[in-house]
């Protein structure tokens, strides 16, 4: 029996406890999916998609903020594909572009310094949001705007970094028994800083990529550590123990930590980032975007947290559907109920 | 969303790099880490965020290793 | 020379733009009588179907629009067991669009009408303002064809045991789109393409088809998912059998689609009994378009309906319809 075969064997006849281990990651979410892995695995063991989607934990005051620049004059608002659906407080971004505002989807942010340089008479906002992988993508935008003394691109940044919401899980909901670490964000910040969160909480981690087996062995692994503190990189093949140093100082130069808050979850204290008071001239208003406006009966914080399944939200594939989502945990195709709608996940 | 697909570099001219993902080729900064033509690499939003290691046969091997000791 | 307002005025410059472009490039007896309607002989049965193509650039890799509008109302034609006979071509042209580029479009229209073995035998045109995200063109096709005795199609018509064959590799059109507009260069282009020869491969030859459908926009799991409904079923498809070339897989990677849910302008989804699934198999790979031809999957009969990928690594997942746009996720 090959090694993967023994995984699968032994991952899908487990019989102790039940275990419940979380991905922190919106791809791993996608992944576990697409591949099909729930059911590979014995019932006693759940997976729970973490507050790991940047479009679901974005607060509706940024959306907010957002569709009032785009409809604001000569003010173009450039932002990545699923944000574009997901509702504020009134409206999202699509319904602000029906109603008239200027909304464009870019591939990479680093279009936007050539889109600013090209018209230097127009306003552009690029809607910054992300973790630890994308922040320094958005340093390199503001390194190449100074170059090229582009003077009309701002970043609306709504940044989140993954140690402190960890911990938030860890200490507001008692039922998570290990971590899929976060593939990408670990490539940056280094496996290190997933070996001092297990150390203070006293769990399992194992930091994966993204393919089918890579998880599964992922999983193998918590379900092996269980009980305990420990951590497996199994992507090193990207992740190193110290990250990505250049991606860091990067970051360093133009961002530093904030307080931030998170859709569903509130304020938590030091799990931001936000630009360094000396580019101000680069924010477009980021500070104080905090107000959170959930839709009746919405269950997004108890699910972003793992505190229920996507299915069992009321809502869930009756009023809140992909076609008409009432949460952004279901117009993400990260998002967690997204996943479980589209590919028929159900609460084992 | 993160692309776990690597590519490689077959072009380099200052910051901006050229990445082949099988035929599709597209163009990155790759202010974020050091990278010469040939290396394998993680592209995320239109930056090259890492460099990986060239052996991609063993990738599946090397993780059964990881986890012998448990 | 551009299209100019005065091309939809009804009077001179009108005559002058159907004969030069497209009275010489349609030229048939039919249409040559450029009478109020087209007078045709019939059958018994008539398929009747119409189909309205936008697209943006209308030049794309592997073909344009043109070429579209024929490919798309004669596959939805065939897809009903008809024999396509005849199409109409009625145009949307915006002030400005370029003359060569239209000229050009409709020499692609009526070489794949001949391809295809259909007559365009009526047309119109109409000029709309500049307006600038109109596209330059948009095209509408209806289309006419006989039907066969004893033919009946449907998508309720799928049996326990049936077999699935998809006549080619999925997501070619939608990648070779999206590639320009996302600035990714590749060498993928649109599958475009009539299958007349070979739908009328496999009735000629007697295959027992229960359901046809040409796997366009929404991609195979949408169809698939119609079906499932439609026949009351369970459909089991194999992740590592479906065709996607190397350079699409990894588009596809690249911008988290899934090629199950990517559009083509050439492809069908062909569900036949499973005693003929081989031979249907070899005369689909043997006509034109259908070199990469599969079996995909097959059909059980059961107390529940859906779609049930089986993943390469062992696992499964439901297969819905296509929601959203099936826009690239980016970040």
């Amino acid at each position: 029996m090959s090694k993967l075969e023994e995984i699968k064997e032994q991952l899908k006849n487990y019989d102790g406890e039940d275990l419940r281990f979380m991905e922190v990651c919106g791809t791993h979410t996608a992944a576990i999916s697409e591949n099909g892995i729930p059911n590979l695995l014995s019932p006693k063991i759940h997976l729970i998609s973490g507050p790991g989607c940047p479009v679901c934990v974005t607060v509706t005051a940024v959306i907010d903020k957002l569709t009032e620049l785009s409809l604001t004059e000569n003010t173009t608002v450039l932002t990545f594909g699923d944000l574009i659906r997901v509702k504020g407080s009134k409206m999202s971004l699509a319904d602000a572009r029906a109603a008239g505002g200027s909304v464009e989807m870019l591939y990479s942010p680093m279009d936007a310094v050539k889109m600013a340089k090209n018209n230097p008479d127009r306003n552009y906002v690029f809607a910054a949001i992300g973790f630890e992988t994308t922040t320094p993508v958005y340093a390199m935008v503001l390194e190449n705007a100074i170059e090229a003394d582009v003077h009309n691109l701002k970043l609306l940044t709504s940044l989140k970094t993954m140690p402190e919401v960890i911990r938030w899980v860890c200490k507001n909901t008692n039922n998570v028994d290990g971590f899929i670490a976060p593939g990408h964000v670990s490539v940056i910040t280094g496996s290190d800083l997933f070996k001092e969160l297990s150390e203070e909480t006293g769990l399992p981690f194992a930091v994966a990529g993204f393919e089918g087996a890579g998880l599964l062995t992922a999983i193998y692994a918590l379900v092996k550590m269980k009980g305990h503190s420990g951590i497996k990189n199994l992507y090193k093949s990207a992740v190193s123990e110290k990250g990505n140093e250049e991606a860091a100082k990067a970051i360093d130069k133009f961002f530093e930590p904030c307080d931030a808050s998170w859709r569903g979850m509130g304020m938590i204290p030091g799990s931001g980032m936000r630009l360094k008071a000396e580019y101000a001239e680069y924010d477009a208003g980021s500070y104080g975007l905090d107000e959170d406006h959930m839709p009746p009966g919405c269950s997004c914080s108890r699910v972003l947290t793992g505190e229920i399944s996507p299915d069992e939200c009321p809502l869930f594939g009756k009023k809140c559907t992909p076609e008409d989502a009432h949460g952004a945990c279901m117009v993400s195709t990260e998002g967690s109920c997204y996943n479980y709608y589209v590919s028929g996940r159900k609460k084992r | 969303m993160c692309v776990a697909l690597p590519g490689r570099v077959t072009e380099l001219n200052g910051t901006k790099a050229t990445v082949d993902f099988s035929g599709n080729i597209v163009e990155a900064e790759a202010g974020l880490v050091k990278v010469k033509v040939g290396d394998r690499v993680l592209v995320h939003a239109g930056c090259i965020i890492q460099t990986m290691s060239d052996a991609e046969a063993d990738e599946l091997e090397e993780l059964f290793m990881e986890i012998e000791d448990l | 020379m551009k299209v100019t307002m005065a091309h939809g005025s009804g009077g001179a410059s009108t005559s002058e733009l159907i004969e030069n472009i497209f009275a010489k490039h349609f030229k048939n007896e039919y249409l040559d009588r450029m009478e109020d309607s087209a007078v045709v002989p019939g059958s018994e049965r008539l398929a009747v179907t119409t189909d309205s193509f936008v697209v943006t650039p209308y030049f794309f890799p592997g073909g344009d629009i043109g070429r579209l509008s024929v490919c798309g109302t004669v596959n939805d034609l065939l897809m009903s067991g008809a024999k396509p006979k005849y199409i109409t071509c009625g145009c949307i042209l915006e002030e400005g669009m370029d003359l060569d580029d239209l000229d050009k479009i409709i020499e692609s229209m009526a070489a794949t009408a001949k391809e295809a073995g259909v007559t365009v035998v009526t047309g119109d045109t109409k000029v709309v303002e500049k307006r600038g995200d109109f596209g330059g063109i948009m095209i509408n096709t209806s289309g006419v064809g006989f039907m066969p005795e004893g033919i009946a199609l449907s998508p309720a018509g799928c049996k326990d045991g049936d077999a699935l064959i998809v006549s080619g590799n999925l997501g070619d059109h939608h990648a070779a789109i999206l590639s320009g507009r996302m600035n990714i260069k590749n060498n993928i282009q649109s599958d475009n393409a009539p299958l007349t020869e070979m739908v009328s491969g496999l009735i000629e030859q007697h295959i027992d088809v229960h359901a046809m459908r040409d796997v366009t926009r929404g991609g195979l799991g949408t169809v698939l998912h119609e079906f499932a409904g439609a026949s009351d079923c369970e459909i089991h498809l194999y992740q590592d059998k479906l065709p996607v070339s190397p350079e699409v897989r990894d588009f596809c990677k690249m911008l988290g689609l899934d090629p199950v849910y990517m559009g083509n302008e050439g492809k069908m989804i062909c569900v036949v009994n499973g005693k003929n699934a081989d031979k249907a198999l070899s005369i689909i790979r043997a006509s034109k378009y259908g070199e990469q031809a599969a079996i995909i999957g097959e059909v059980k009969k059961s107390d529940n309906n859906g779609v049930i990928l089986h993943t390469a690594i062992g696992g499964e997942r439901l297969i819905g319809p296509l929601y959203g746009e099936g826009l690239p996720r980016i970040c």
